[in-house]
Order: C-alpha cells, then sequence, then structure tokens
C-alpha cells in the first residue's frame, strides 16, 4: 500500500517536472533571445561611439553657425537658427561638426527635419566640391515617409551644408555605405543634391561640370567620374 | 481496487517513465515549435514580395490602352499612379492608415473625374502590386500625348491640405541619337509639369484653405523618369486620427485634378515625332 503510494507521489512530482518544464522553456528561449539581442544593441553602440568621436574641439574659433531646421510653419520650409559654434577651419571636420549638431536636433524637438535616432557615419568631400555625406540606416527607416518630410530633411542638411562649408557645390547621400534609389520612398537619392552653386572647392580639378549639371549626375557617373560633362553623364542606355 | 492499479503501475513503470520523457520531448518540441511559428509570422508577409507578377499588369493595361488609343492628337491620356503598393505600404498613420491602400481607393475617384473630363485613364497598379518606379514611369513614356499624375498621402503636413510637386529644373541630357535619357526623362517637360502642377494647385488651393497657392518643387524619384508632363500631388495627411477626414477630400482632389488637366489641354502640342522633346 505505502509503496504504491510513494510512486503515484513519485510519479506526479515527474509530471509536475515536465509541466514546469514545459513552461520554462519557452520563456527561458526568450530571455536567452532578449539577452542576445540587448548584447547586439550594446555593440552598435560601440561600434557607433568608435566611429564617431567627438568632433567639437573646443579650443576651435566660435563662429555664428547658421542650422535649418523646420521654420514650423508647417509648410515643409526649413529655416535658419544661429547657435554659437567651435567649429574647425577644416572643410571635413567642420561638416562633420555641423551635420552632427543639426542630427542632435534644434531646442524645440517639433521643428526636427532628421530622425533623432540618425547617426553620420562618414563624410568625404573630393577635390570638385562633391561631399559624399553617408548616414545611418535610421535616416531612412525614421524619417516619415513622405515627399514633403524627406524634400525637408534633405533641405535642411544642404541648406546647413551651403551656409556653414564654403567648399561644398554638390552633395551625395549614402545610406549605411549604400547608394539609395530614394530616401524613403519619394525622394530621388540616386543623384546629388546641388548645395551651393557658387562653391570654393579647395582644388579646381579641371572640373567642367558646370553648376547645372551637378544635379543630373547619375550615380554611376558620380562614382566613376565626378566631374564629368552632362553629356558623359547621361550616356547610359 | 487500490492493489489493482499498484500492480497495474509496478508492471508498466517503465512504461510510464518512458511516457514521461516523451511528454517532456512534446513539451520541449512545442516549445521551441512556438517561437520560431511566432518567427515565422513575420516573414509570412515577404512571400508577398516574392512573386513579382508586377511586369504583367502593367504590360497587360498599357497594351489594352494601345489598342483603344485614337489616332486624334493632342493629350487625352492621363496616367495615374496610385504610389506604393505591395509590401511598401508608404506613409503609415498611427490609426492603422497606409498610404498605399488609400492612394488605391482615392484613384477610382480620381478617375472617374478625369473620365467624365474626357480622358482615357490608365492607371499604373490596380491591386496591391508594387511596380517599380522604372515600370511605372515606362507606362507614361510608352503613351504620346499622356501626362502623368503620381497619387501620395503625407505624413506631415497640416491636416486637410493638399500640395502639388514637379521635379526641379534639370538639365536636358544631350544623347547622340536625339532620345531622351531615360536617367533624366522629365528634364525636356518641367516647364510643362510646372504649368499643369500650378493650374491644379490653384484648385486645390480654392477647396483646401492652407495649401500653398503655386506649386512646389521636389526631386520626386517617381517624376524624375517620366518622358511627360507630370506631377505628384501629395495629401496631407496620415495622421488624421479618423479615416473619414481624409475621404472628405478626395471629390476635391478629383475634382482639382481633372478640371487642371482639361485646362492644360491647349497648353501640350505634341511633337511631331514621337521621342522628341516637346
Amino acid at each position: 500500500m505505502i509503496l504504491p503510494r510513494w510512486r503515484w507521489w513519485f510519479l506526479v512530482a515527474l509530471l509536475l517536472a515536465v509541466v514546469i518544464a514545459a513552461i520554462y522553456l519557452p520563456i527561458l528561449r526568450r530571455n536567452i533571445k532578449q539577452a542576445a539581442k540587448l548584447q547586439q544593441r550594446s555593440e552598435e553602440q560601440a561600434r557607433r561611439e568608435l566611429t564617431q568621436p567627438t568632433v567639437i574641439n573646443p579650443s576651435d574659433p566660435k563662429v555664428k553657425a547658421k542650422l535649418f531646421w523646420a521654420s514650423g510653419a508647417d509648410d515643409g520650409t526649413v529655416s535658419a537658427v544661429t547657435v554659437d559654434l567651435p567649429l574647425s577651419s577644416e572643410p571635413v571636420l567642420r561638416a562633420k561638426q555641423v551635420l552632427n549638431t543639426l542630427l542632435a536636433g534644434p531646442v524645440d524637438t517639433e521643428l526636427r527635419t532628421l530622425p533623432p535616432d540618425a547617426a553620420l557615419l562618414a563624410f568625404y568631400l573630393l577635390p570638385d566640391g562633391t561631399a559624399i555625406a553617408d548616414f545611418s540606416e535610421a535616416l531612412a527607416t525614421s524619417i516619415p515617409s513622405g515627399i514633403q518630410s524627406e524634400q525637408m530633411a534633405v533641405d535642411s542638411i544642404a541648406k546647413t551644408l551651403a551656409a556653414n562649408v564654403p567648399q561644398v557645390r554638390q552633395m551625395k547621400i549614402l545610406i549605411h555605405g549604400q547608394e539609395m534609389e530614394t530616401l524613403a520612398g519619394h525622394l530621388d537619392l540616386s543623384q546629388a543634391f546641388v548645395v551651393n552653386t557658387n562653391a570654393s572647392p579647395r582644388a579646381d580639378s579641371g572640373g567642367t561640370g558646370s553648376s547645372t549639371s551637378a544635379q543630373q549626375l547619375t550615380p554611376a557617373a558620380t562614382a566613376v567620374k565626378l566631374a564629368a560633362s552632362p553629356s558623359d553623364a547621361a550616356a547610359r542606355p | 481496487m487500490l492493489l489493482d492499479v499498484g500492480r497495474f503501475i509496478r508492471k508498466s513503470i517503465r512504461e510510464t517513465f518512458s511516457m514521461a520523457v516523451l511528454v517532456a520531448a512534446f513539451f520541449a518540441a512545442l516549445g521551441a515549435a512556438a517561437p520560431s511559428a511566432g518567427q515565422g509570422g513575420a516573414p509570412a508577409g515577404a512571400p508577398q514580395t516574392q512573386p513579382q507578377p508586377t511586369a504583367t499588369p502593367p504590360a497587360a493595361s498599357a497594351t489594352a490602352t494601345q489598342n483603344v488609343t485614337p489616332a486624334q492628337a493632342g493629350l487625352n491620356i492621363v496616367v495615374l499612379d496610385p504610389a506604393h503598393g505591395g509590401t511598401d505600404l508608404g506613409a503609415r498613420g498611427t490609426g492603422g492608415i497606409h498610404e498605399s491602400d488609400i492612394v488605391l481607393e482615392f484613384a477610382a475617384q480620381v478617375r472617374t473625374a478625369l473620365e467624365a473630363q474626357g480622358f482615357q485613364v490608365v492607371q499604373t497598379r490596380q491591386g496591391n502590386a508594387n511596380p517599380s518606379f522604372d515600370d511605372r514611369s515606362a507606362m507614361a513614356n510608352a503613351q504620346r500625348g499622356a501626362i502623368f499624375v503620381t497619387l501620395h498621402i503625407a505624413s506631415t503636413g497640416t491636416p486637410g491640405t493638399a500640395r502639388v510637386y514637379v521635379m526641379n529644373d534639370m538639365a536636358a541630357g544631350v544623347d547622340a541619337t536625339g532620345l531622351i535619357p531615360w536617367d533624366r526623362a522629365q528634364a525636356p517637360f518641367v516647364s510643362l509639369s510646372r504649368k499643369l502642377g500650378d493650374n491644379v494647385q490653384a484648385l486645390l488651393a480654392q477647396r483646401f484653405k492652407g495649401s500653398p497657392a503655386a506649386v512646389q518643387t521636389a526631386s520626386v524619384r517617381q517624376l524624375r523618369t517620366t518622358a511627360a508632363p507630370a506631377i505628384a500631388v501629395e495629401i496631407s495627411s496620415v495622421t488624421v486620427e479618423d479615416r473619414t477626414q481624409l475621404d472628405h477630400m478626395v471629390p476635391g482632389i478629383a475634382d482639382a485634378i481633372a478640371r487642371g488637366a482639361a485646362a492644360f489641354r491647349p497648353s501640350y502640342v505634341l511633337p511631331a515625332n514621337p521621342g522628341e522633346r516637346p
């Protein structure tokens, strides 16, 4: 009588263990997955911190930088806000400094033109005045989709560069190192945007590309021959 | 009775253990299957992107219109483009509103208004397909005497307003053959697009207070490769709490596009040969 009863308890305990295991296993899996994701995110953060040293140098002379955020009129226009910033005289560093400040956003977050989680990954300036700005994926994924919102984002970047970095003639936007067809489904990123038609590039590398041809450079032409004439840029089957 | 049961257990104790192991294995499998089923849920939508029958509907409708295109010269076709579609939902509102769905429904009403003005309407997509930008442009570029209207709902802007966009000025590409390069197909048409855009925007401004008075420029990807007077109409916005707010705008939008296009008719003189600049 006692032995079977003991065995009954044993069986019940076993079954209970099975049930607990069945419940606990998925929870454990979920926890492990979450932990893995968390680790991935912190790696991403660490990478960003490594690739993005603080570019602001307080010893640089403070200048009145003009940063273009939304005008607040809800009509898709951007307006300049003057900010005292210590800016480097070196154009690439200067561009990084103003773009990072632009990404950080205005005091009134309602007037943001770029998503808060977007980051500038790299910035290059070619001798002919073509700037290549490489942004993180968040710029494309977190921006509100639409012609107005996307145009506003590009406007704020282009006008800020034009106002603060006189060496930039035109600008090409990359997303995580890739050429994109559109920013978020509307605005054309396959071409370079005119920043400043009167730009004074560092070295005039015989750039035959007139100010009007800048906007029309095709991606292929931009990559291969940045100072290409419009007819060269057009050669595509 | 109890003794019977005890004996039964004693006999089948090994079987019970193996059963318990089996049950444990079953639950473990269930636990493993459940999360993977959950993960499978998301990519389940992905197959929608893979079958790309997008080429078929445009081709089919393009040939259909070619067959019915009358020989008369002048503007008589409107290529109407409900933007996005398929897995590309476009702008998304907090209330579960998707740009891709709404523009498709709106296109039907715009189409009716255009047909009332005597236009033939070619739609770049009928259902929930997502033709490429080039596919959509190609449908307009294959027509003679067509204009192109792409419909959008914005994520921003004052709700209840609407804006018309045209491509910024582009230098016309010079091709050795004298043909218009695909990359810059819109270049020779920019001034005509602006005229059409101004027509439509003026009508929209009358109807929807707060809308700009004149057409705006933006480098819209869809317009760049379109070799026809082309405009993008963007309505604000998907952020409305109630979709009916947007629905109420459609008759006004449809009317503005149809009347704007009709008023544009005399301005659009077709070039003598296909492929020539206007």
